[in-house]
């Protein structure tokens, strides 16, 4: 048991145990207050219950839909985030790359006609690719070449794309609502998966965004391209001594973290839930989900789907924890708990270490 | 001259806690910690001055309630951002995840209790009560009296005084200094007996009392319930910081430039702006790509605090 802590991919598989462990049991005190203090909210073990099974013990096979339909963006924005992490950089802007590239999908879905209906999505998700990497390039250009920090130049990104995005709402107008867009024309295709789960849930994202997990999975661990990439994360200065274009990669690294939410955006706006955009100021908190996703799946392709699933279930545990007489904001407080706990992981695993070292010494 | 006068009065519920917050933000820096959180306590600390309020002004009623409840912020804010504090001085963990956690943290939080309460999320307060229509003799002069002494509020006021105590205790107090050494070469101030990591406490909690009082005096004037968002503010905040170069007057100056271009978006009914003819959208994209253009063209010799986002580790000199 101490060898296998020991081990440094063990420790921290550890440590985000233990943070979501923190994020569970301080989302149960929080329940545990608000049943000790409002009459109607009197069953917080069934809300713990609830959480534990991401609300599948209601919803069954059809709730396991919704959980693949809600980990499909968040896979992607976790990868987008975990991703820059392993070059060294902190993607923030994981949101504005989003909508940016979801409302180039949903635009391309809508207007571009010339192309048959049944291709027309694949070009929706090239555009969003294509349009969220512009944007993450942005911050890799900035942080290169002019040395702004990636974190703010993000952070104004996601507020730049987002107003530009309720402003272009009017380019393709729902008819019978303006301030909304229209419904886009070609969907991204179920191919049976929505019979299997339950109709209006599960399309081929879901499919596309464990592809593309594994996909980044082998770049980055077996290619010298992703050699290099972590090369600059480590060290960025040893990175160039090594003769590693570090400014290079930087650039790539954030064009390629902006082309996952971009695509994450895609993914939802043209998917077969049909959801659109509005003229609303706010960000989109799938962008926000990609952080807690990627801290969780430590930053590892593979490890991101399973955090990308676990952030789907407690997501859809969110609607019938009003069954207990709660509402579904407690699991985003648990959710930013874990996030927080995660950024002790580093102090924690060096105490574990510790500890252990101590203890086989003797 | 009515235009000006508009646009005047309607720039100051903007400008003034963004000033507020952006100074907030100085100390943190300064100290050498980031604090991405500011809207995170922004929220946290409205929601517990406007439940606060919301809970007292059938007993209380005016400027005293409103300053308690301004106390109410402040505090909450120093409690919401010691865990900031913790997580970047103590634990040196990463400033930016603790600080996205807190964001995200804060609505959430809000959220769940105004929903276990009144079953909504928007938390109504009577927001009449707190003007001040005339300010006797001041309110009379032509103009100048008109934009600060009509239908005023006084955090207006504080907001101005902070700036002034901001800009006296960051440049004129032994304090200051030690807080500016801190961000600057917190080994060099540690060499001369300085402890960093209580220098960095103090300034995050400033930090947290400051964008906490900025949250209240933002949602005051402008709103009449409190849903739990304060509209990207505390980024923007972020963003006057980085804009005024950590400076207290230039904070002040950018505040005065963004709450404009606020002011601008929202003011496209007005025939005189109606006829510059520019898209709102202009106005409202203007301050971040501003501050996008200011990091591009002063990164190289930035005015940010040397050790800004770096966690001190005393066995690291």
């Amino acid at each position: 048991m101490k060898k296998w802590l020991l081990k440094e991919g063990n420790g921290k598989l550890f440590a985000s145990l233990m943070a979501i462990l923190i994020g569970m049991v301080f989302g149960f005190i929080i329940l545990l207050i608000a049943a000790a203090v409002a009459p109607k909210a009197s069953y917080p073990l069934d809300g713990l219950y609830t959480i534990i099974t991401g609300g599948l013990r209601y919803s069954g096979i059809k709730g396991f839909g919704t959980v693949l339909r809600y980990a499909t963006p968040v896979i992607l924005t976790g990868l987008s985030v975990g991703f820059a992490f392993k070059t060294g950089l902190f993607n923030i802007g994981a949101a504005g790359q989003y909508v940016m590239g979801g409302f180039a999908a949903a635009y391309i879905a809508v207007k571009w006609t010339f192309i048959p209906l049944e291709y027309l999505w694949i070009v929706g998700l090239l555009g969003s690719i294509l349009v969220g990497g512009l944007w993450g390039l942005i911050s890799g250009l900035l942080k290169a070449l002019r040395n702004v920090n990636e974190v703010i130049s993000s952070i104004m990104l996601n507020y730049i794309g987002m107003i530009t995005v309720s402003t272009l709402v009017i380019l393709i107008p729902d008819p019978f609502n303006p301030s909304r867009t229209k419904v886009p024309l070609s969907q991204i295709p179920t191919f049976g998966l929505d019979t299997l789960f339950g109709k209006n849930t599960v399309d081929v994202g879901i499919v596309i965004a464990i592809l593309v997990a594994i996909m980044i999975y082998v770049i980055l661990e077996k290619t010298t391209f992703g050699y290099e990439l972590k090369a600059c994360g480590f060290n960025r200065n040893a990175a160039r001594y090594a003769g590693i274009n570090d400014k290079r990669g930087i650039i790539l690294s954030m064009t390629i973290s902006g082309a996952l939410s971009g695509l994450a955006g895609g993914l939802v706006y043209i998917s077969s839930i049909t959801k659109v955009f509005d003229q609303s100021l706010v960000l989109q908190k799938e962008g926000f989900d990609g952080i807690s996703v990627a801290l969780l799946g430590l930053s590892n392709p593979i490890g991101i789907i399973f955090s990308g699933f676990f952030i789907g279930m407690l997501r859809n545990a969110g609607t019938p924890l009003s069954r207990s007489g709660f509402n579904e904001e407690v699991v985003r407080i648990m959710t930013s708990t874990i996030i927080y706990a995660s950024a002790f992981s580093l102090i924690f695993r060096e105490k574990l270490t510790k500890f252990l070292t101590r203890k086989v010494g003797k | 001259m009515d235009t000006i006068l508009f646009l005047l009065k309607n720039m100051i519920p903007f400008t003034i806690p963004l000033t507020v917050v952006a100074l907030g933000g100085m100390f943190c820096e300064r100290s050498g910690v980031v604090n991405i959180a500011l809207e995170g306590i922004m929220i946290i600390s409205a929601s517990a001055s406007i439940f606060f309020i919301n809970a007292m002004q059938s007993t209380l009623s005016g400027q005293s309630l409103l300053i308690l409840a301004m106390l109410v912020a402040a505090l909450t804010g120093i409690a919401f951002s010691l865990l900031h504090a913790y997580a970047s001085i103590t634990a040196k963990a990463n400033q930016v995840i603790s600080g996205t956690a807190l964001n995200l943290f804060a609505v959430s939080f809000h959220v769940f209790v105004a929903r276990m309460v009144y079953s909504v999320e928007g938390v109504r307060f009577l927001n009449d009560q707190f003007r001040i229509d005339k300010v006797p003799i001041l309110g009379d002069i032509p103009f100048f009296g008109e934009v600060f002494f009509t239908r005023a509020y006084i955090t207006t006021f504080i907001g101005l005084a902070i700036l002034i105590i901001a800009s006296f205790v960051l440049f004129k107090t032994r304090f200051g200094l030690r807080l500016r050494a801190c961000g600057e070469h917190p080994q060099a101030a540690d060499s001369v007996g300085i402890n960093v990591y209580k220098i960095r406490y103090i300034g995050v909690m400033i930090s947290g009392a400051l964008a906490g009082l900025g949250g209240l005096m933002l949602v005051i004037p402008s709103y009449t319930e409190f849903t739990g968002d304060v509209a990207g503010y505390g980024f923007l905040a972020l963003a006057v910081l980085i804009f005024g170069q950590w400076n207290p007057k230039k904070i002040f100056l950018a505040a005065i430039f963004f709450g404009l271009m606020k002011t601008l978006s929202n003011s496209t009914g007005l025939s005189a702006i109606a006829a510059l003819n520019i898209n709102p959208y202009f106005f409202r994209i203007m301050p971040y790509l501003a501050t996008l253009a200011v990091l591009t063209f002063t990164s190289k010799k930035s005015a940010a605090p040397r050790a800004a986002g770096e966690p001190y580790d005393q066995g690291k000199r």
